[in-house]
């Protein structure tokens, strides 16, 4: 449907973005589980001899002023940025979910308690609420992604509570209440594999956005520990060296941070196009 | 007996579609409800399929008082009643095959074991060949999927149908064979039939009596009009 109202033209962005975007994540993916195991080398090896030298053959992205390695601080990091992206994107899709779904399916007071504490917590920034859970625990991967988890549900909540709200007045689910099936069947069996493709949408989007969460949180000094390389550690450290001229530090892992993001949100783009060719506007990063 | 005394419903209680509309079915009698598009007769048959709660007036099921409507109301009297919507698209799950389709009910109560008999019997007598029935919805035309629906309100045997301008959107061939279907089973059952529409000819010859719905006064006249069985 979508294809036959696009000009060849769009067709062809659209391909380039697609194909494009998708051999970035299996780019970033390879990278990330290979090098490690693959490639023998400390990411910690300090060398301060060989500190904040420009990019060469033997330092492709640089040293910093440890003199390590760039290019395998910056895998690293992204390795680790990308697991807490991951694994605070699904929870933060699951709980979303789980209480979108219920509010809706419950409706009444059920949904108007629910959504009103969903309210609440959007008024505080994100930031601040994840700084204070954040603040709560040790430094470490756990507290980074339980707070970029608490604070990411909500707008998953939302979207997947109008899905539900549209769905629960529809003749089929009539027909399943008729049919005998229970509140929670009806959830289970009905409403929510109609919602998946939404959720699953949130959740790839939300990938990239607690990505850049850990990399806020690590950036003011309140996420991973600073010698554990994060985009957003590596980027702190370098700050200082900006000023002194040395642009490496900070822009390998800036481009490491800016073009995954964009080739997952890519995806996420074409997914949504594919599911919703009419609703294009919502589900913005 | 079926029986609904002055039910006020409708989505604004302020404004609602249907006023005091009074209709009681015996059993094994089939009623046919004739009004205009909007007059509130399909609101009055999610009222008697305890699928819409009423703001005033009471339903009788069976002789038991309904006190609970949707999933309010306790399993066994939800499902003596049976439902076919008017829009099959919509009152199918899209996800589901029409075999699932028509097995849900049985799933939904903890009948798993009958599913394979239920099924292999229901589609012949409402004219599923075993290739349709591996189908989902948005591969079958609008009959093929009214079919699977009209199997489904039958499989757990309900003592009341309710038929929702079921045949509205069909052509006359599939009507004749879906409401053969229906007459069969309440045949076999003696189920009562509520079907609702705003076909009179086809009402007067499916149906032992109409009623009409007196638009303005929104009230369900018993007995406007008598018409020998067709």
């Amino acid at each position: 449907m979508a294809e036959s109202v696009l000009g060849p033209a769009r067709r062809t962005t659209r391909r380039i973005r697609v194909v494009s975007s998708a051999g970035i994540v299996a780019a970033v993916l390879l990278a990330v589980l290979l090098v490690p195991p693959l490639v023998q080398l400390d990411q910690q090896a300090v060398d301060l001899a060989a500190k904040l030298q420009p990019p060469s053959w033997q330092h492709p992205f640089g040293t910093d002023d440890v003199g390590r390695d760039l290019l395998l601080r910056c895998v690293y990091g992204l390795r680790v940025s990308l697991l807490v992206g991951v694994v605070a994107g699904l929870t933060a899709t699951v709980i979303g979910t789980a209480v979108g779904a219920l509010a809706a399916a419950f409706g009444g007071w059920t949904d108007r308690i629910v959504m009103r504490l969903v309210d609440t917590f959007s008024s505080v920034p994100h930031l601040l609420l994840g700084i204070f859970i954040v603040a709560m625990f040790r430094p470490g991967v756990g507290p980074v992604i339980v707070s970029v988890a608490l604070t990411h549900w909500l707008s998953t909540a939302r979207i997947v509570r109008s899905e539900v709200l549209s769905l629960r007045s529809r003749p089929f689910i009539d027909a399943a209440i008729s049919g005998g099936a229970s509140r929670g069947r009806v959830i289970v069996r009905h409403l929510l594999p109609a919602v998946l493709p939404q959720a699953g949408l949130a959740a790839v989007l939300m990938v990239p956005h607690a990505m850049w969460h850990e990399s806020a949180l690590s950036f003011l000094g309140l996420g991973l520990p600073t010698h554990q390389a994060s985009l957003g550690n590596l980027v702190q450290t370098a700050r200082g060296s900006l000023l002194a001229g040395d642009w490496w530090p900070t822009l390998f892992p800036g481009l490491f941070l800016i073009i995954p993001t964009l080739a997952l949100a890519g995806l996420a783009g074409a997914w949504r196009e594919r599911i919703n060719p009419r609703r294009r506007s919502e589900l913005m990063l | 007996m079926l029986e609904l005394t002055r039910i006020t419903a409708g989505y604004d209680p302020r404004d609602p579609v249907v006023r005091d509309a009074s209709l009681t079915i015996a059993p094994g009698e089939s009623v046919g409800l004739l009004g205009p598009s909007g007059c509130g007769k399909s609101t009055l048959a999610k009222v008697a399929a305890l699928l819409h709660r009423p703001d005033a007036g009471t339903v009788v099921l069976d002789g038991r008082p309904v006190r609970g409507w949707r999933h309010g109301a306790p399993r066994a009297q939800r499902t003596a009643v049976g439902v076919v919507f008017q829009q099959p698209r919509l009152s199918a799950d899209p996800r589901l095959s029409l075999r699932e389709l028509i097995a849900q009910p049985l799933r939904a109560t903890g009948r798993r074991a009958e599913v394979t008999d239920r099924v292999a019997e229901l589609a012949p007598a409402v004219g599923l060949t075993a290739e349709l029935l591996n189908r989902r919805p948005h591969e079958v035309s609008d009959g093929q999927l009214q079919r699977a629906c009209l199997a489904r309100a039958l499989v757990l045997r309900p003592r009341w149908l309710i038929c929702d301008e079921m045949t509205a959107m069909l052509d006359a061939s599939t009507t004749a064979a879906l409401v053969a279907v229906v007459e069969a089973y309440r045949r076999e059952s003696g189920a009562g039939l509520l079907a609702v529409g705003h076909d009179r000819v086809l009402l007067e010859r499916w149906c032992d009596r109409t009623v009409g719905w007196q638009g303005i006064s929104g009230r369900v006249a018993t007995q406007e009009s008598m018409s020998p069985t067709g």
